[in-house]
């Protein structure tokens, strides 16, 4: 369970350019909900995220996941708690190491990282394991580099990082904005798999309104710094995208 | 070239692979461009000689180097992780008060080593000091790659390909920025120490220009071997050390360029600049536009 309590978020505090994000927000997300998030620009689903994530730090309020105040902890503190895949498959994964240790960083997330050599015969064959599950023919890839791969590669190897290691919730950052239709269709397919497999908590930003209810649990629609709409259930599940485009 | 001279460049370059090995740390694996280096190297020799002249043992004093370098590293991260210094900036401030560090270490601008033991002078035979720079890179070079190789040598590699997204994988890049450059700076301070007792001295002049003769080994390296093996990229640092020098010692010898002893640093700056460009000029004539992907 995640908690976000009285969160307050200024930029630029006491600069003629001072904007207020957020002003006593709060959220609650149950264990293995999965809830996606829709907005116009600057509704603050980014801010959003970054406060889960730690990349942006909260004025006040309070950040609680299962019972651990993580409000002032730094992101890579929050590590061992948030598995997250970036919008920019550029930016989200290493392009000048291998697949394989791109993979190891992500299987060391929440561990202390020793003098143990990285690689080994027994991790490469699990990593094997998890990416021919993809069925992207990335296993027999392991010692390319991760900059050879496609957008949408690149994207199914982030997402498998992201749920090596066990999360408390695993955040979703507008993940399939960069991709071609095919491979976004790919990619959601993916996602939706891996939650159901793993049970997992998620929270991913879309700008899909037909995405936003078709996947996950639960639905919420942010429109500068509020939730404006919390859509769950029945009443999630009798709404259709253009209905959605409605409410803005 | 004679042969003196040939094995005089192979013992300065593998001796200055260290330095290059260091500045491929900062360089390249954090990417974190230190100037710390050029006043690390005469302190890891001020160091060594002032510790040897006092009588102290020659391994003590080789480890004391190594220490005393590695602090001014981490000084250096401390002021740009701590304080959000600029990294160029926080180099060389940390280089400059070294200037005055050094002198108070050896008390005066420079120490001879005469009659004091040094760590070559357990060994007997020829070529003395080139077979132990020989071995010390062996094992430096093991070190290194055992260490870069290791969970924690990745994550610091992480860290100069992508330091956005290494937080999100628990990837402390604070703390792995003061490990490089205490490491790095670790290393050059180890070759101030060995080239004072190589060469019989310890100047506060010596590290004019350390970083840019370590950056020029680096280029010139790795222009030599391909990159996606560890081993490759740290052997090439020594290797790119090696040709360095050599190429000096040629320009400096033969007879129809009239270069000169003097001319040393300038030679430098301009081989780190062709360096530099050429993969550049390569790319504007011979790779044409991929239209299709």
């Amino acid at each position: 369970m995640i908690t976000l309590n009285n969160i307050s978020v200024t930029f630029g505090k006491g600069s003629p350019l001072e904007t207020t994000v957020f002003e006593d927000f709060n959220l609650l997300i149950k264990s293995g909900e999965f809830v996606t998030v829709i907005g116009g620009n600057g509704a603050g689903k980014s801010t959003l995220m970054n406060l889960i994530s730690g990349d942006i730090l909260s004025n006040s309020g309070s950040i609680v996941l299962d019972n651990i105040a993580v409000t002032k902890w730094p992101t890579h503190k929050r590590a061992r708690l948030i598995s997250r895949v970036f919008q920019d498959p550029l930016l989200g994964s290493y392009a000048d190491l291998t697949i394989e240790e791109n993979l190891n960083l992500a299987f060391s997330r929440g561990k202390s990282r020793t003098l143990k050599m990285a690689l080994s015969a027994s991790l490469r064959e699990q990593f094997r394991e998890r990416l021919s599950h993809m069925a992207l023919n990335l296993e027999n890839r392991l010692n390319d580099k991760m900059g050879l791969l496609s957008g949408g590669q690149r994207q199914a190897v982030s997402l498998v990082m992201a749920t090596l290691r066990p999360s408390k919730i695993l955040l979703l950052d507008e993940h399939t904005a960069a991709l071609d239709p095919k491979m976004e269709g790919l990619i959601l397919e993916l996602t939706q798999r891996l939650i159901q497999e793993k049970q997992l908590t998620a929270l991913m930003i879309t700008h899909s309104m037909s995405q936003a209810l078709e996947l996950g649990t639960r639905t919420l629609m942010m429109h500068h710094g509020k939730i404006v709409r919390d859509l769950q259930g029945e009443e999630r599940n009798q709404l259709q995208a253009k209905d959605l485009v409605g409410f803005f | 070239m004679n042969m003196i001279q040939f094995l005089g460049a192979l013992e300065i370059g593998l001796l200055y692979g260290l330095v290059s090995l260091g500045v491929y740390l900062t360089f390249r694996a954090i990417n974190f461009p230190d100037l710390t280096v050029d006043g690390t190297f005469p302190l890891g020799a001020a160091v060594a000689a002032t510790l040897l002249v006092n009588g102290v043992h020659p391994i003590l004093a080789t480890i004391a180097a190594i220490f005393a370098g590695g602090l001014a590293g981490f000084i250096t991260g401390y002021l740009h992780v701590r304080w959000n210094i600029l990294g160029l900036l926080a180099g060389i401030l940390t280089m400059t008060a070294l200037y005055s560090v050094n002198l108070r270490i050896m008390g005066r601008p420079n120490i001879a080593l005469l009659s004091e033991l040094t760590l070559f002078s357990y060994f007997k035979g020829s070529h003395v000091v080139l077979w132990s720079m020989f071995g010390i890179i062996i094992g430096v070079l093991y070190l290194l790659y055992r260490f870069l190789a290791s969970q924690f040598g990745l994550a610091l590699r992480a860290t100069g390909i992508n330091p956005r997204v290494s937080p999100s994988y628990g990837i402390n890049i604070g703390l792995m920025t003061l490990i490089g450059l205490a490491a790095s700076n670790g290393l050059v301070a180890l070759a101030g120490a060995l080239f004072a007792q190589a060469h019989g001295f310890a100047d506060i002049s010596l590290g004019t220009g350390t970083l840019i003769t370590g950056l020029a080994s680096v280029i010139v390296g790795e222009s030599l071997l391909p990159k996606h093996r560890l081993w490759f990229v740290l052997i090439a640092c020594v290797l790119g050390s090696i040709l360095y020098r050599l190429a000096i010692a040629l320009a400096l010898n033969s007879q129809f360029a009239g270069l000169q002893a003097q001319d040393l640093n300038l030679i430098t700056a301009v081989l780190v600049v062709i360096a530099m460009l050429v993969p550049k000029i390569r790319q504007k004539f011979t790779l044409k536009p991929r239209q299709n992907l």
